[in-house]
């Protein structure tokens, strides 16, 4: 049944984004990027990480989308005429198999290692995603968290700042 | 059984078709998904081995990645609006003032 | 009292500070003036409390540390001062000499442009000089060594708007560095030499406590003190340097009075004294410096005496008289070459400030008549000893001195340095003889100049003639200080026969001065020859003998320039090569140029239009030709367009991860 449902949205999130890349619409564009997105947030339900699933969808889905959408509408950008690097699709499929391939071949010798932690999934269902995330993010990774928070600051100010008409 | 293999496969063919986007299309805003396609691929692979190896670190780093990417949307959109108003253009054949 | 020793070569300072920052400011030569003056008469107040402390003292060397310059491994170089007989007589010699010159000095500028310049480089001079004199250590020493020539640089082109004062100053300058290079190179193989027995040291206290660690007579010690006195022919010139000092006379005489006659070149002499441990263990040094010093008296003298300008003449006699001090270190003679150190400080200063004295009013009377001829030619001079009486009574006494008439001080001390390279062990009945003939010759010379100026007619041009004036009190004051010291000094350091002669006399100042020389010269033997030592006649002859040559040669110049004043002219006449190359100083710079400078000249223009040039630049112009090249084919890679930066940021990512991967 997993199995089953995991190549379904395997299936689905390729083609989806395959479909990303070649929609000559940036609308249908980002609505496949959306479809993709859902499909990983199940995918990560399925690796018995909800919390990440739900900011999946609050974060990439949700606002990240509605900005490119937002930016799409303002711009004004209607279906791109038919314009492609004939010699840049040949070099750019090339590189990307290449990558893949690469990619492959080092997944397939296995030789992912790293600390081995206590979190089963006996753990998650026990105290809950969420409570795990947090405690980790409050603890061990205080820092990192209130610098993130700077970052998102200037990132704020630095949009308001490009986008403002006169500096 | 689905293993960890399976979801690293899927996120190194959806890394690909998104360096293949990055690498083929001229508007800037499809670039961008390409690029947020390729961040969530990388996502799919911290989750995945997280699970893996039992240890919540790659979740946590997924967290930031997430952070990272929407700081990058909000500052990235924003330079394509300035650079719209500009050109009237967010074709990447117009960003050409590297040039010599 | 020892504890304000360096009070002595601060407050120079202070008025170098003062007139050098806000002098320009001032522009009152009063003030200027006087807090010039005032600086260096308040260290003559400090020496004299040090030299009076210093003589009631049985302990009779004293260091001060001021701070501590830099600390090497075992080496430690301080800011600090030695105050021993030696040195406590040159500050008194510097300070003393100095307080007075600078007095005369605001006679002598006044109205010159650039007063505050001139009373700023004059305290410089002094600070440096006595840097030189109480630096406990070599380095000191030399910082005080540099800071000398230096100002004698810059004194000598104080009117540096005139072509030959600039070439002068460069030119002393120069040559002065030649000597800098062999003082270091001494200083550095004397530290090597010591520090190779295990005693890292420049201080010169404890040099002359280790000196007995090198080999004596080795060539070690030659080479070091042999390169010391390299130095000490530069800053003193001596033969095969002295050509800078008659050109210095381009400079203010104040400046000839003090830098180059009583203090600064008397820094040779002085550094000499200072290692006397190191350099009486080198007897092949020691014959040297004699030969050297005798050849210089005597070289020198020969060109005094056809000299016109006044001031080369006094010139040609400095470089004489150093050459004898020069031959008193030679022999071993350390106490007679300090002593006439002194007493030549006190008459060439009094000389060259009368000759500025003559020099100001025959200026002053050609400026009266709007004319232009030369103030310093002797030739338009004579007869001045009416219209300026207490500068012709102060310089008579000084020529006297100079000259070597009993009981006048150069007599004292000439006569000593002459009955030493006679009699004493590392002495030469030939090297007597060329002290003598220098001696013969500058009592000649001296009355030479003192007839043609103050005697006879007077020859200058009837229009001036009447406007010469005698100099004002700064001016004459000085001067007659000067004079009484020059009259008097000799008396420091009777001999011990005149000693007995007049009732148990000590000789003061040997004795002074014994704590400093008295252990190197027993034990490397220098002495008075034992077999002479006690020969109270022959003693007497010698100073018979020297009354005799003095007396030959004024009454010489008395014949020749009063008695029958056509007589030089038909020696002229009949010697006429022999004249004119006297005249023009044997050559020597002529040599010199075409020996050293041109072939020097000739390697700079090699280097400059062969090496620089084509080499070097071309390497440099070659290396940026080559990067513009590469450069202007490599920017046609550069599209502009993002997708092409992109691919190759992809492209390189594979290409690199693949190697890893795909290499394993």
């Amino acid at each position: 049944m997993l199995s089953i449902l995991f190549y379904l949205f395997a299936t689905v999130a390729i083609f989806s984004a395959f479909y990303v890349t070649k929609a000559r619409s940036p609308v249908n564009s980002a609505l496949c990027l959306v479809t993709t997105f859902i499909c990983f947030a199940v995918l990560y339900i399925m690796l018995d990480a909800p919390f990440m699933a739900a900011i999946q969808i609050m974060v990439y889905a949700g606002a990240i989308m509605v900005l490119i959408i937002f930016v799409i509408m303002l711009l004004n950008l209607g279906t791109a005429i038919k314009k492609r690097y004939t010699h840049a699709l040949v070099w750019g499929g090339g590189v990307s198999v290449l990558m893949l391939f690469i990619t492959n071949v080092f997944i397939r010798r296995g030789e992912m290692s790293g600390k081995v932690g206590d979190v089963t999934t006996q753990t998650i269902h026990n105290y809950g995603h969420t409570e795990l995330i947090g405690k980790a993010m409050f603890t061990e990774f205080l820092l990192p968290f209130e610098i993130a928070s700077i970052l998102l600051l200037v990132a704020i100010v630095g949009a308001v700042i490009l986008s403002k008409r006169e500096v | 059984m689905i293993g960890v293999y399976h979801y690293l496969i899927l996120s190194a063919i959806i890394f690909s078709i998104g360096t293949f986007g990055v690498l083929t299309r001229k508007n800037a805003i499809v670039i961008f998904m390409c690029i947020e396609l390729m961040l969530n691929s990388v996502n799919l692979t911290f989750i995945a081995l997280s699970r893996h190896l039992q240890n919540m670190d790659g979740q946590i780093f997924v967290f930031f990645v997430m952070t990272v990417a929407a700081a990058e949307a909000a500052v990235g959109l924003a330079l394509m609006i300035a650079f719209y108003r500009n050109r009237e253009s967010i074709d990447t054949d117009d960003f050409n003032m590297l040039k010599w | 009292m020892y504890d304000y020793l360096w009070l002595i070569p601060f407050f120079p300072f202070v008025g170098f500070v003062i007139n050098g920052l806000f002098g320009k400011k001032i522009r009152n030569e009063a003030i200027i003036g006087g807090i010039g003056t005032l600086m260096i008469f308040l260290s003559f107040l400090v020496s004299c409390g040090n030299f009076y402390a210093l003589l009631h003292d049985s302990e009779k060397v004293h260091q001060q540390v001021i701070a501590s310059w830099m600390s090497v491994g075992n080496l430690q170089i301080d800011w600090g001062f030695l105050l021993d007989p030696l040195s406590a007589l040159m500050i008194m010699i510097v300070t003393g000499v100095g307080t007075l010159i600078h007095l005369y000095s605001i006679g002598y500028m006044h109205g010159e442009t650039g007063f505050y310049r001139f009373f700023a480089y004059l305290n410089l001079s002094c600070f440096s000089m006595l840097m030189l004199v109480l630096g406990n250590n070599a380095l000191v020493m030399f910082v005080g060594w540099e800071g000398v020539g230096l100002c004698s640089y810059l004194l000598i082109g104080y009117y540096f708007e005139k072509q030959s004062a600039g070439d002068a100053a460069k030119k002393a300058f120069v040559v002065n560095r030649i000597g800098d290079f062999g003082f270091l190179c001494g200083l550095l193989t004397l530290f090597w030499a010591l520090g190779s027995k295990g005693v890292w040291t420049i201080n010169f206290v404890e040099i002359a406590e280790n000196a007995h660690l090198l080999e004596s007579g080795g060539v070690v010690v030659t080479v070091i003190t042999l390169a010391f006195f390299l130095g000490a022919c530069g800053k003193s010139a001596q033969i095969p340097l002295f050509t800078w000092l008659p050109d210095a006379m381009e400079g203010p005489t104040p400046v000839s009075a003090l830098i180059h006659a009583a203090t600064m070149v008397t820094a040779g002499v002085y550094m000499i004294a200072r290692m006397n441990g190191l350099f009486a263990m080198s007897p092949d040094t020691m014959m040297t410096i004699a030969v050297v010093g005798a050849c210089t008296a005597l070289f020198a003298a020969t060109i005094g005496l056809a000299q016109n300008d006044i001031k080369r003449v006094l010139a040609y006699s400095t470089v004489s008289q150093l050459g004898f001090m020069f031959l008193a270190m030679g022999v071993g003679a350390f106490t007679a070459g300090i002593f006439h150190l002194m007493t030549h400080a006190f008459f060439k200063a009094c000389l060259f400030l009368g000759s500025g004295s003559v020099i100001h009013g025959m200026h002053h009377g050609y400026h009266h008549a709007h004319l232009h001829d030369d103030p310093q030619d002797m030739r338009n001079m004579g007869g001045l000893r009416k219209k300026m009486p207490i500068t012709f009574i102060t310089f008579l006494v000084s020529t006297i001195a100079i000259s070597g008439i009993p009981f006048f001080s150069g007599f004292f001390s000439k006569d000593e340095i002459l009955w030493w390279a006679f009699a004493g062990e590392r002495g030469h009945w030939l090297l007597w003889l060329a002290g003598a003939v220098a001696a013969l010759m500058t009592a000649f010379y001296m009355f030479r100049l003192v007839f043609m100026t103050f005697f006879g007619e007077q020859k200058t041009d009837a229009r001036a003639k009447d406007h010469i004036p005698e100099s004002g009190l700064t001016i004459t004051i000085p001067l007659m200080v000067l004079a009484a010291l020059a009259a008097a000094g000799g008396f420091l350091g009777v001999p011990h026969v005149l000693g007995n002669f007049f009732g148990h006399m000590p000789n003061y100042l040997e004795h002074f001065l014994a704590p400093v020389f008295e252990h190197a010269q027993v034990l490397n033997g220098i002495a008075v020859k034992p077999e002479l030592a006690h020969s109270v006649a022959l003693e007497f002859s010698m100073m018979g003998a020297s009354i005799g040559i003095a007396a030959f040669g004024i009454l010489g110049a008395w014949f020749m320039y009063i008695k029958t004043p056509t007589l030089p002219g038909k020696f002229v006449a009949s010697f006429p090569g022999l004249w004119k190359a006297v005249y023009n100083k044997w050559y020597i710079d002529e040599l010199y140029d075409a020996v050293f400078v041109n072939n020097c000249k000739r390697i700079g223009t090699f280097l400059w239009k062969g090496f620089d040039v084509r080499v070097v630049d071309g390497i440099v112009n070659g290396t940026a030709w080559v990067v513009k090249g590469i450069g202007s084919g490599l920017r046609y890679t550069q599209t502009g367009f993002l997708h092409n930066y992109a691919m190759g940021m992809v492209v390189g990512v594979v290409v690199i991860v693949g190697y890893y991967i795909l290499g394993k």
